[in-house]
């Protein structure tokens, strides 16, 4: 309040005097003059706004209050402070007064200046306004001069507007008389010239107006004329209409003008539709003839570009034509559209199947990946366009169809491969066996198999890969993206495949003939040697890379790797032991034929071994070069050091503690009953035809085991004499000799050859032995 | 009772010949022929006490040679026939001939036996089913139904018909036939069908199995490659007339309807070595035994060619009159062939195997080393085919 009673003129104030404070203060200070001033205009509620918690504006002690009251003030100071305070408060306030003071002083000094120059322009206004005033009623008058002006100039040329207008619209109005008198000479120009457009626009234009007026005679002459050209011209675009000899869009501005004419478009429509399916079915009788047998058959790109270019193009153009035109005839058009779509669709299709299935036999699949590519490319344009003909989804049917039979051709293709490879085989097998005694590279024909079974799987992954490609039109279906891989690729293809090798093998272990002589023993050794592969690496890799080239990745169950390795382990293992088997029976049989067909009770003193038992080693130790070229050795009981170096001692009572004296040793019968059959409770029962391990001893050891076993059997069916006995023995020496180092257990072979001695003894009624050194003698010469 | 426990019994020599004593019907007895080439070759009677398991034997010599193969008369309790070995100056002659025992041992010593006491007794010779031109018997085998006076002998290619004549005394060959064909061919094995009146006859010769009408002697049909090796031994189901089970060298045992020779009906690859006697359960046909030199005895039950492949049918009607018809619907359900138990108590090789006449849930087996072995069928499975 103080600060704003000094705000007056003040003389003696200088112009260079700042008008404000020091500088940190002097926001605070200005925005305290303003709420002083607002204060003092009753604008309180700025201030509020400003400072929402200033001091209590009526408190009568605020020195800066606008209630300030001093008594009031210098009471309470009194009251309340003692005497140091109120020292402070004094001398306080005696500065805070001599500030204002001076505070004055300043502003009077500044706003002196201003006052005075304030004044002078005022003044200087007052003169200027003056003469604007006279100005002013100047114009005024001025004004109303030209107003007059212009009244009466209005006023006289009121009526001769009024008859220009007139004037124009008589002249307007005539010449659309003379439009209308015109008009049936123009039609006819019009028509002669072949105009049709022109005229029907003329026709259109005139067309209400005479409708409206035909009551007059004269109008009714010119509209009667007008029907009777429009009759006629409605009938030579008819004509031209049916002619069809020009195309498509020709036919459809027929169409338009007619319709334009009012002609009945459900009757355009059929009509429009009738040519449209002439000019169709000439593309596809084009088409059948391309697929006749008597040219040749174009090949299948060619024949799905025609069809596109030619068939699906004209339908398009047809049904854009038709739904521009006949736009006006609701869902009912529509569904004409659509019918007549599905019906020359559905026979284009046919035509395109069967020219699919010629193909179906053929082996280029990019060929037909692109045409088919071609095919459903070219029908989603109709497709788009008329979607109730579901144009698009037979195609799309088509074409998985096509993929579906692509896949099964394939099978069937690596089916035949497989069995040609086997085929193949056999022949190499049956080859060299003349020629010489070498015996086929089984490893190679092996490796062979192996890769050209592999490079069909992979050819004919490529080939179907083809269907799966970005850049191929059908690839994002869901068919193809799911469906197509995983059951169709992955469960059909391959595994269906590595299936059917697997049953394929199978079904050589259980031929009909059963006599084992319907497939070479090597073939099977090989076959389970290949299927052994196919569990160990090749399934699982055919399958990675199956996945990882088709991305399987849907909901349906596939075969999980484990499952085929199974079943080719499975397959391996039977094959293996019918190899066995077969192998085994082919030794057997030698024996058995050598053991029943010998008269042994009046045989000669043994000189040599015999031939058949000769034969027996050869034909083990072939049977271990062909094993050994397809499996690995495996593993064998451990063996004493000497067991290279046994010799007959094994025979005789040399042998270890535990086995028992064999049965030719002068003793009575009963006691070799009695040892026997302790060693038996010893030793584990040996199972003849169990089923074998992938390795090289093991298989040897089954057949071993079999041929042995046999040689047993027949012995116990004979009678022997001395020289039998003995004959027996030199025999039975000479496979111990030969036979230990194929088996995995060499104490297997003592056990089945000490129980075909000991049976020999048995059946002799004259057990005399030989003397160990003479049948080493013997079996060393031979 | 501990009785589904085997019960074991042994001799001292090599065997080969069982059979069960067929005429008798109520004790459980069988005949066990051994082989010596040293010793006097002997025929074990064995008695089994099913009830205290006990086993009673009585020896008989049979001093003419090794027994490759016994037969019992299925009339005459102590008539019986074996194929033997004579060995004379380096030749072995297979001869077959017809014995008596001694009258006290038709029904077995009912005192109890004593070995070291008992003194061997001899058979007493009734005739030789010999004549100069047919060496090499195989196997002899008796008219199953009949009065005990037909019997057939099958020796190198021939198959012979004798005719026994003054209680046995004496045999007149009726009738004979020959395998015509290249190679040496030898009957192995030979059954007697129980069917048609008796009139058929089935062989075994390598891989081949024929049958034969005994009235004309001639074949009437032949399963050519019935193993893919040699036919060990064949049976007639009991029940069924057209069924026939085979086993061989193959490892197999092979079911056969004879009126379609081309396929099995069945085949069973349980053993893994050569089947040497297949055998089907007198009464029960389902239950089939087979030994094998795998040393292993199997009890299968085949259910689904059986005479009976719902159960017992004939019986439930019977039942279902007084009961409810809880078991008729139960056994409906066709069952499952399977195998019933594998039997390896034998360490030898297993070349007989028979279903005791008497005891049809009762069976031996008969190892090379000697050893016999008695069974039962599953107490489980007798209840379930009974009920």
């Amino acid at each position: 309040m103080a600060a704003a009673a000094a705000a007056g003129p003040s003389p003696g104030s200088r112009p260079g005097d700042s008008p404000e404070g020091p500088e940190g203060e002097a926001p605070e200070r200005r925005r305290k003059a303003h709420g002083m001033l607002k204060l003092y205009y009753g604008l309180s509620e700025g201030e509020a706004a400003g400072r929402p918690a200033g001091p209590d504006p009526l408190d009568p002690t605020d020195l800066n209050g606008a209630h300030f009251d001093p008594e009031v003030y210098l009471d309470k100071l009194r009251r309340e402070c003692p005497l140091a305070q109120l020292m402070d408060s004094e001398t306080d306030m005696v500065r805070q007064i001599r500030a204002l003071d001076s505070d004055m002083q300043t502003l009077v000094y500044e706003n002196y200046n201003k006052f005075i120059s304030a004044t002078d322009t005022i003044r200087k206004m007052k003169n200027d306004f003056r003469k604007m005033e006279d100005e002013m009623d100047r114009l005024a008058t001025n004004m109303a001069v030209i107003t007059d002006f212009s009244a009466r100039i209005s006023a006289t040329l009121q009526d001769r507007h009024e008859r220009i207008t007139k004037l124009a619209g008589v002249h307007a109005l005539l010449r659309k008389l003379q439009f209308l008198f015109e008009l049936p000479s123009r039609l006819t120009k019009c028509v002669e010239l072949g105009a049709y457009g022109q005229a029907v626009r003329y026709q259109g234009r005139a067309q209400a107006v005479l409708q409206q007026y035909q009551h007059l005679p004269s109008f009714r002459a010119i509209q009667d004329d007008c029907q009777v050209i429009t009759a006629r011209l409605a009938q030579q675009l008819r004509q031209r209409f049916r002619e069809g000899g020009s195309g498509a869009p020709e036919q459809a501005e027929c169409v338009e003008l007619l319709l334009a004419l009012g002609e009945p478009a459900e009757e355009l429509c059929e009509e429009f539709l009738a040519h449209a399916r002439g000019r169709l079915e000439e593309e596809l009788r084009s088409l059948e003839a391309e697929l006749g047998p008597s040219p040749p058959a174009p090949d299948v790109l060619e024949f799905t570009d025609h069809g596109g270019s030619g068939f699906v193009g004209g339908l398009c153009q047809v049904a854009a034509a038709y739904q521009e035109l006949f736009a006006a005839q609701g869902p009912a058009g529509a569904e004409r559209l659509a019918a007549f779509a599905r019906e020359l669709g559905s026979r284009y299709f046919a035509l395109v199947e069967r020219r699919l299935a010629q193909e179906q036999g053929g082996g280029d699949n990019s060929l037909l990946v692109r045409a088919l590519d071609r095919f459903h490319r070219r029908l989603r344009a109709p497709g788009a366009l008329l979607a109730a003909a579901g144009l698009a989804e037979a195609a799309t049917e088509i074409v998985e169809r096509v993929a579906r039979e692509r896949l099964g051709h394939h099978l069937q293709g690596l089916r035949a491969a497989f069995l040609g490879c086997l085929t193949d085989v056999r022949q190499a097998l049956a080859a060299p066996r003349v020629a010489g005694k070498e015996g086929p590279g089984l490893a190679e024909l092996l490796a062979n198999v192996a890769s050209s079974i592999l490079s069909h799987i992979k050819a004919s992954l490529a080939a179907v890969h083809l269907f799966t490609a970005k850049e191929v039109s059908f690839s994002n279906k869901p068919y193809f993206r799911g469906e197509f891989c995983s059951q169709g690729v992955r469960e059909g293809l391959i595994v269906g495949f590595i299936r059917s090798m697997c049953q394929t093998a199978q079904s050589f272990c259980d031929s009909p003939g059963e006599k084992g002589g319907a497939t070479p023993p090597a073939l099977l050794l090989l076959l389970s040697r290949l299927c052994l592969d196919y569990e160990t690496a090749t399934i699982s890799y055919i399958l990675t890379l199956t996945d990882e080239q088709f991305l399987v990745q849907d909901q349906f169950p596939v075969t999980p790797v484990s499952t085929l390795c199974a079943e080719a382990r499975e397959t391996a293992r039977r094959l293996l032991t019918h190899y066995v088997k077969v192998q085994g029976l082919v030794i057997s049989q030698m024996l058995r034929k050598s053991v029943e067909t010998r008269d042994w009770l009046s045989t000669l003193e043994p000189r040599n071994v015999r031939a058949v038992m000769k034969r027996v080693v050869e034909d083990t130790t072939a049977i271990d070069v062909q094993v050994g070229l397809l499996y690995e050795e495996g593993v064998r009981k451990a063996q004493s050091s000497d067991s290279s170096k046994r010799t007959f001692s094994v025979y005789s009572s040399s042998r270890q503690q535990g086995r028992y004296a064999p049965s030719y040793t002068p003793s009575a019968p009963m006691d070799t009953n009695l040892l026997s059959n302790i060693q038996k409770l010893f030793s584990e029962r040996i199972d003849v035809f169990s089923p074998v391990e992938f390795n090289k001893v093991s298989v040897l050891t089954g057949i071993i085991k079999i041929s042995l076993k046999t040689l047993l059997e027949c012995v116990r069916l004979r009678t022997f004499g001395r020289f039998g006995l003995q004959q027996v023995q030199v025999d039975c020496h000479f496979l111990q000799l030969y036979l230990w180092r194929f088996v995995a257990d060499e104490e297997l072979v003592h056990l089945l050859l000490d129980e075909v001695v000991a049976s020999a003894a048995l059946r002799c009624p004259d057990p005399v032995p030989m003397e160990p050194s003479v049948v080493e003698v013997i079996c060393e010469r031979g | 009772m501990e009785d589904d426990a085997p019960v074991i019994y042994g001799l001292e020599f090599q065997a080969r010949a069982l059979t069960p004593q067929t005429a008798e019907t109520d004790a459980i007895r069988f005949l066990v022929g051994t082989q010596s080439l040293k010793y006097d070759n002997q025929i074990h009677i064995i008695d089994f006490d099913d009830e205290n398991n006990i086993i009673n034997k009585n020896v008989l010599l049979h001093q003419a040679g090794e027994i490759w193969h016994i037969s019992a008369s299925p009339a005459d309790r102590g008539v019986l026939a074996t194929c033997y070995n004579r060995t004379s100056d380096s030749k072995v002659l297979t001869c077959a001939a017809v014995w008596r025992m001694p009258k006290e041992l038709e029904s077995g010593s009912h005192e109890s036996p004593d070995d070291s006491s008992s003194t061997a007794q001899t058979l007493e010779l009734l005739c030789h089913l010999d004549n100069t031109a047919h060496s090499n018997m195989a196997c002899v085998v008796w008219e199953p139904m009949g009065d005990g006076k037909k019997i057939i002998s099958l020796a190198d290619n021939h198959i012979l018909l004798w005719d026994l004549q003054e209680s046995s005394s004496q045999a007149v060959l009726a009738s004979s036939a020959s395998l015509g064909g290249k190679g040496q061919l030898k009957f192995t094995s030979g059954r007697w069908s129980p069917h048609h009146n008796c009139t058929q006859v089935a062989t075994a010769n390598d891989t081949t199995l024929r049958g034969w009408d005994t009235r004309s002697m001639s074949q009437i049909y032949c399963i050519e490659n019935a193993h893919g090796q040699l036919v060990r031994d064949l049976d007639f189901n009991p029940n069924k007339q057209y069924y026939l089970a085979s086993c061989g060298d193959d490892c197999k045992v092979k079911f056969w309807d004879t009126r379609n020779v081309t396929e099995p009906v069945k085949t069973l690859e349980e053993h893994s070595h050569w089947v040497w006697n297949v055998r089907y359960n007198h009464s029960h046909d389902q239950l089939v035994l087979t030994g094998s030199s795998d040393s292993r005895v199997i009890l299968s039950n085949m259910v689904s060619i059986s005479s009976e492949p719902f159960g017992h049918l004939v019986d439930d009607d019977d039942i279902s009159d007084q009961e409810d018809h809880r078991s008729e619907e139960k056994s409906k359900e066709p069952l499952q062939d399977n195998v019933i138990a594998t039997y390896e108590e034998h360490e030898d090789s297993v070349y007989a195997v028979d279903w005791s006449s008497a005891d049809p849930w009762l069976f031996a087996s008969l190892s090379y080393d000697g050893r016999l072995v008695i069974n039962r069928v599953p107490r489980a499975l007798k209840y379930h085919i009974l009920l």
